[in-house]
């Protein structure tokens, strides 16, 4: 099992490949338990494909991904998630004919603790009250904003240990984008370990404690926020000079 | 009017085997946005099945009552015939997932021959009846005949649907399959295991079609042909009803069997076809997505 100081997820010389496209060339990071960490980058960076790499949805050429001591590669998608990965994907990937509750209770598929479940149908009715009013509505007539909230409180859901979330301020007004990023620190204060992906590289590295930039497929730089947001090149390509 | 009221039951009758037929192709649709080919003579086996589940049952000397006979044939058909279309999902489509979807049509249309030319070979081609496993009694209802037959048809196949309907809204598996409809990329992501899914919806449609089988067979005909021509009708139901949508089948079910009987009662008999195919082109021209259909949003791949 892990060894006390061991990281809860641990990717090591990851490459991935759609067809001759080197999407991944060979990254290595790590996440501790209790962490927010953030990958930014540009689009197309290799972000995303990092993430889906981890749930298990795209094919890994070569490297490892280890999730508490596990090596991945060896389960198939929804057996990670029941590892304990929650993942909310790009494009937030809610099931728009369903309702919102379907919605989240499609994200306890794999649970058997009826309790807790409930429990936790409180928790994300309390971090987004939103999703209540609006509980037995169809969830694709959801604003941008209530369809993150969502995708965030479907993720809660299935309960994982750590929280994959890719690009959660895409398309929302930024009040919206505090909203969310508040929540999310919540959720970490909680217990729960965060993977950011984010292209808003101001948000992410406010409430991330380190962070790795991500460069058509290579991690270029790394470190802690605090040393990433003084980096005259983060601070030139990211944040905007 | 006793005339209208007479082929209405008959349209009925008709309309309840195409509606369940039509399920398995608007659920496999549903989900992998595929045109199952092979449903049609799946459906065929179904009777056959249901055909020596009775027999066998009769022959016993066991002298089980004919209601536990029958329930017995329902339910051991719907189980084989559920197997089969599991077993064909497993080693004839699944391989086939990533592929161009043309390839998956093909090879359905050609488990579909092999079934058929199967049941030709080891059964042969002459007609056949289920024994009888249901007590025949006509009533005459202010001149309108209506048999015992009639009757169990229409009960079961309402039965059974809104027990199907009732499925896919309210149970889990149900709110799986219709996520896997909207976007099956992300399904996994809830710990959902797609292709246990998958064959819990060929699972489905397929003891749908197997009721349809087994009712068919105690009111028609079972050769190994039908399967041809009643799954096209069944499958244009599904088409009609709008494909991928559920209650639509069900609907389109019966539009096509009154569009048969109907045609068939006013029109010379070779007239049906050339009918029911006009009304669908016709159809289809005004609303190409069916009566509840929704337009088709393509997947991300």
């Amino acid at each position: 099992m892990m060894t006390p100081d061991a990281p809860l997820l641990s990717v090591q010389d990851l490459v991935v490949s759609y067809g001759n496209i080197k999407a991944l060339r060979g990254i290595s990071f790590e996440v501790h338990e209790g962490e927010i960490v953030t990958l930014i980058g540009a689009n197309g960076a290799g972000k995303s494909t990092t993430l889906r790499a981890i749930s298990g949805l795209i094919p890994i050429e070569d490297g490892r991904i280890i999730f508490d001591g596990k090596d991945l590669r060896a389960y198939p998608p929804h057996r990670i998630v029941e590892l304990g990965i929650s993942h909310a994907p790009e494009g937030r990937g809610i099931f728009g004919t369903l309702t919102v509750m379907e919605n989240l209770k499609l994200a306890t598929y794999a649970r058997r603790d009826k309790d807790e479940i409930q429990k936790d149908y409180r928790r994300v009715f309390d971090l987004f009250p939103r999703l209540e009013e609006r509980k037995n509505q169809i969830a694709g007539t959801l604003s941008g904003g209530e369809q993150q909230m969502l995708a965030v409180g479907r993720a809660l859901m299935t309960r994982g240990r750590l929280m994959l979330l890719d690009e959660p301020s895409m398309g929302l007004a930024p009040i919206l984008v505090q909203e969310i990023f508040r929540v999310l620190q919540e959720i970490n204060q909680a217990g729960t370990t965060i993977l950011l992906v984010e292209q808003n590289a101001h948000m992410a590295l406010q409430v991330a404690s380190r962070g790795y930039v991500l460069e058509t497929g290579s991690i270029t730089v790394q470190g802690t926020t605090q040393a990433l947001t003084k980096d005259p090149k983060v601070k030139e390509a990211y944040l905007g000079g | 009017m006793r005339f209208i009221i007479q082929q209405t039951l008959n349209a009925l009758q008709l309309g309840s085997v195409y509606a369940l037929i039509a399920l398995g192709y608007t659920m496999v649709y549903g989900i992998l946005r595929m045109i199952n080919f092979a449903h049609g003579d799946i459906f065929m086996v179904s009777t056959y099945l249901g055909f020596f589940v009775a027999s066998f049952l009769l022959g016993w000397a066991l002298h089980l009552p004919m209601a536990v006979i029958f329930v017995l044939t329902l339910l051991l058909a719907m189980f084989g015939t559920s197997l089969l279309a599991v077993f064909i999902e497993r080693v004839a489509y699944k391989p086939l997932r990533q592929a161009p979807r043309i390839s998956a049509v093909i090879t359905a249309l050609g488990v579909g021959l092999f079934l058929e030319n199967f049941t030709l070979a080891t059964i042969g081609p002459e007609p056949r009846i289920l024994p009888q496993v249901v007590p025949v009694i006509n009533f005459n209802i202010g001149g309108v005949a209506v048999s015992s037959i009639q009757i169990l048809i229409l009960a079961i196949s309402a039965l059974v649907m809104f027990i199907l309907d009732t499925i896919v809204r309210r149970t889990m598996t149900g709110m799986a399959m219709r996520a896997i409809s909207f976007d099956k990329t992300v399904v996994p992501l809830m710990g959902i295991p797609v292709d246990r899914i998958i064959s819990i919806t060929f699972a489905l449609g397929s003891s749908m079609a197997a009721v349809g089988g087994v009712l068919y067979g105690i009111a028609y005909m079972m050769d190994p042909y039908m399967g041809i021509r009643i799954g096209w009708w069944a499958f244009i139901s599904a088409v009609v009803g709008g494909i991928g949508n559920i209650r639509g089948a069900m609907i389109g079910g019966y539009i096509l069997g009154f569009v048969e009987i109907f045609v068939a009662a006013f029109l010379p008999s070779t007239y049906r076809d050339f009918v029911a195919f006009a009304l669908l082109l016709l159809l289809l021209v005004f609303k190409p997505t069916g009566i509840l259909g929704m337009p088709v949003v393509e997947q991300k791949v």
